[in-house]
């Protein structure tokens, strides 16, 4: 699942990027390669910018998916049937994979997964805000599917084509998996619309309090958004945040209408004019303050990953040291 | 050929149970990859736990299905081995809290999935066909699970000095518990007298050689028992199944009538 992310900047970052202008031969083949609409790979020469514009972009990307583990994991205990409690596990495990598979894409770039997740745990780089927020009833892993694995599905086709070589492959994989737990997840709150009053009351009450965060998961208008003019020229981002947000809303309404829910918005009509649905004006300010660290859940979040990563230290240390001891071993063994 | 519930029911509960306790790593594992792996042997246990409530359903019929058999039963019905549902932590008492540790996971993972490769061996060759299938599946994944938690128990064994003393003290702990797997239970000799079941008793010196092998690997002590039997099996659990099942069966218990 994914993530606004990528416009926003890491914490240590003074602003977008510069241009990047260098009038040398191995610039102009890169740029003559990014106007053909053709792949960069790990080997050939690229600008700083753009090699640190996809470090943190697929790096928050991963980041999202490891910690957007733990707001779904809250409820694997508690899974109300064993094939829910199945399917869960097997999502959660595939964002863990995701992760694995976009820090590696990222590895390709020169930076360490233990560099990143530094970054993360530091507090200095991001990741999707819509992982601050709490999962209160069994409602939010159905509803988590289908509107913000819907919203990441959106947000990570137009990656499939990214100019960045194994990014793009990281993510056919990734999308195809995020288009299965979109479904999986539209298809458990049918079934509970087929339910009781309270499993029905809580899909409505899970919608309500998702929608509005989905929307702004696509990341502010390309005005506010720092990084998306270079990005776009780079080919690593391919559509507007406005424009994906668009899609996503025109999407959604009528799956709304066959699930039998309401979305929260008064200003959300069909515009015959537009050939797309209008909607409300999003809080931006409350989205800022999460992304800012002050959301319901961030110092949860990030401290369970910490705590994680600090409590395995002995694990991988004694991975490393058996391993150092066997190589050892194995030498004196071939002597 | 049709095995008795109560005997399925028993292999149901361990699946489910240790599936439950190790999907608790879910997000919190000491390495990405491990992670994963947790999840798949969780996966794995579930998987076992719905095929054989499924079956145990068929069998005892009325209004049982594979959901009414894992959230509707009480911890006294639950007729698993003790080992399986003990916190992921040293001896502490039922409403005590602490960080899970690795190695009691690993080690609990090891000792059951030494039992459990043989034991699924055996029961491919149940006189009731559909347990048979069941075993057969299920000893793929038991495989591999012993083959992950003995490659990690050496790993800790013979890893650096903390890791061996955490290894050490989750065998010092969790041994006693091992024992239960060659004590009786009225399910268990009912399935072999039917020619259904495996007597267990049969499997120990395989599974002691298997064990012995592996921690001496390790440079791992083997802990002497004695003194108190756990016995799951008959029902005699220790504090902590009524919390883990409290917490697996708080949300369908909450909505009886509820679709899910």
């Amino acid at each position: 699942m994914y993530t606004q992310s990528m416009d926003i900047p890491d914490a240590a970052e003074k602003g977008p990027p510069e241009s990047a202008s260098a009038a040398s031969e191995l610039a102009n083949a890169f740029e003559a390669r990014i106007d053909a609409d053709g792949r960069i790979e790990p080997q050939d020469w690229m600008p700083d910018n753009y090699r640190q514009t996809l470090v943190r972009q697929i790096s928050q990307h991963a980041h999202s998916e490891i910690v957007g583990m733990l707001p779904e994991g809250n409820w694997i205990s508690r899974a109300p049937s064993l094939k829910r409690k199945a399917i869960l596990i097997a999502k959660v495990q595939d964002e863990a994979g995701h992760g694995l598979y976009l820090y590696s894409a990222a590895e390709t770039l020169g930076t360490s997964r233990e560099q990143m997740l530094e970054g993360l745990h530091s507090g200095r780089a991001k990741y999707s805000s819509i992982f601050n927020y709490p999962t209160l009833t069994w409602a939010d892993v159905g509803v988590i599917g289908w509107l913000v694995d819907g919203a990441a599905i959106m947000n990570q086709v137009p990656l499939c084509r990214c100019s960045y070589g194994p990014y793009a492959r990281a993510m056919v994989r990734v999308c195809k998996e995020e288009s299965f737990h979109q479904r999986q997840g539209y298809e458990a709150l049918l079934v509970m619309m087929k339910g009781t009053d309270e499993q029905r009351a809580m899909v409505q009450d899970a919608t309500n309090r998702y929608w509005w965060k989905c929307l702004a998961m696509f990341g502010p208008p390309a005005a506010d958004s720092p990084h998306s003019a270079l990005a776009m020229r780079w080919g690593i981002k391919r559509i507007s945040n406005d424009e994906l947000r668009q899609k996503f809303v025109d999407a959604t309404v009528p799956q709304a209408k066959v699930l039998g829910v309401t979305l929260p918005d008064p200003d959300l009509k069909w515009n015959e004019a537009r050939q797309h649905y209008d909607y409300g004006e999003i809080d931006w300010q409350e989205f800022w303050t999460t992304v800012a660290g002050n959301g319901p859940c961030n110092k949860e979040r990030l401290a369970t990953r910490v705590k994680a990563h600090s409590d395995g230290q002995w694990v991988r240390d004694a991975a490393m040291a058996y391993a150092r001891k066997y190589r050892e071993r194995t030498i004196t063994e071939a002597v | 050929m049709k095995a008795n519930a109560a005997y399925l029911l028993h292999l149901a509960d361990n699946a489910v149970v240790l599936g439950q306790r190790n999907s608790e790593w879910c997000g919190h594992g000491p390495i990405l990859e491990e992670d994963i792996a947790l999840a798949n042997m969780s996966l794995d246990m579930i998987g076992q736990a719905r095929l054989l409530y499924q079956l145990a359903a068929t069998r005892i019929g009325g209004d049982a299905s594979e959901d009414r058999l894992a959230y509707f039963r009480d911890a006294s019905e639950y007729r698993n081995y003790t080992l399986l549902e003990l916190p992921h932590n040293g001896p502490l008492v039922g409403y005590a809290v602490a960080d899970r540790d690795y190695a009691t996971t690993t080690v609990r993972n090891f000792l059951y999935g030494a039992l459990m490769v043989l034991l699924w061996d055996g029961l491919q060759k149940s006189a009731d066909e559909d347990l048979a299938a069941i075993a057969a599946k299920s000893l793929k994944e038991a495989s591999y699970h012993l083959h992950h938690s003995r490659d990690w128990l050496i790993r800790f064994g013979d890893g650096t000095e903390e890791s061996h003393a955490r290894a050490q003290a989750a065998v010092d702990h969790l041994f006693a518990y091992s024992e239960e797997f060659w004590s009786d239970s009225v399910a268990e000799s009912a399935a072999v007298d039917a020619g259904v079941g495996v007597d267990l008793r049969e499997l120990r010196s395989a599974w002691d050689a298997l064990v012995d092998e592996t921690l001496t690997e390790a440079k791992l002590a083997r802990p002497e028992v004695k003194g108190y039997l756990p016995s799951g099996k008959n029902g005699a659990h220790s504090e902590h199944l009524s919390y883990l099942l409290g917490e697996m069966q708080v949300l369908a218990r909450a909505h009886p009538g509820g679709t899910w």
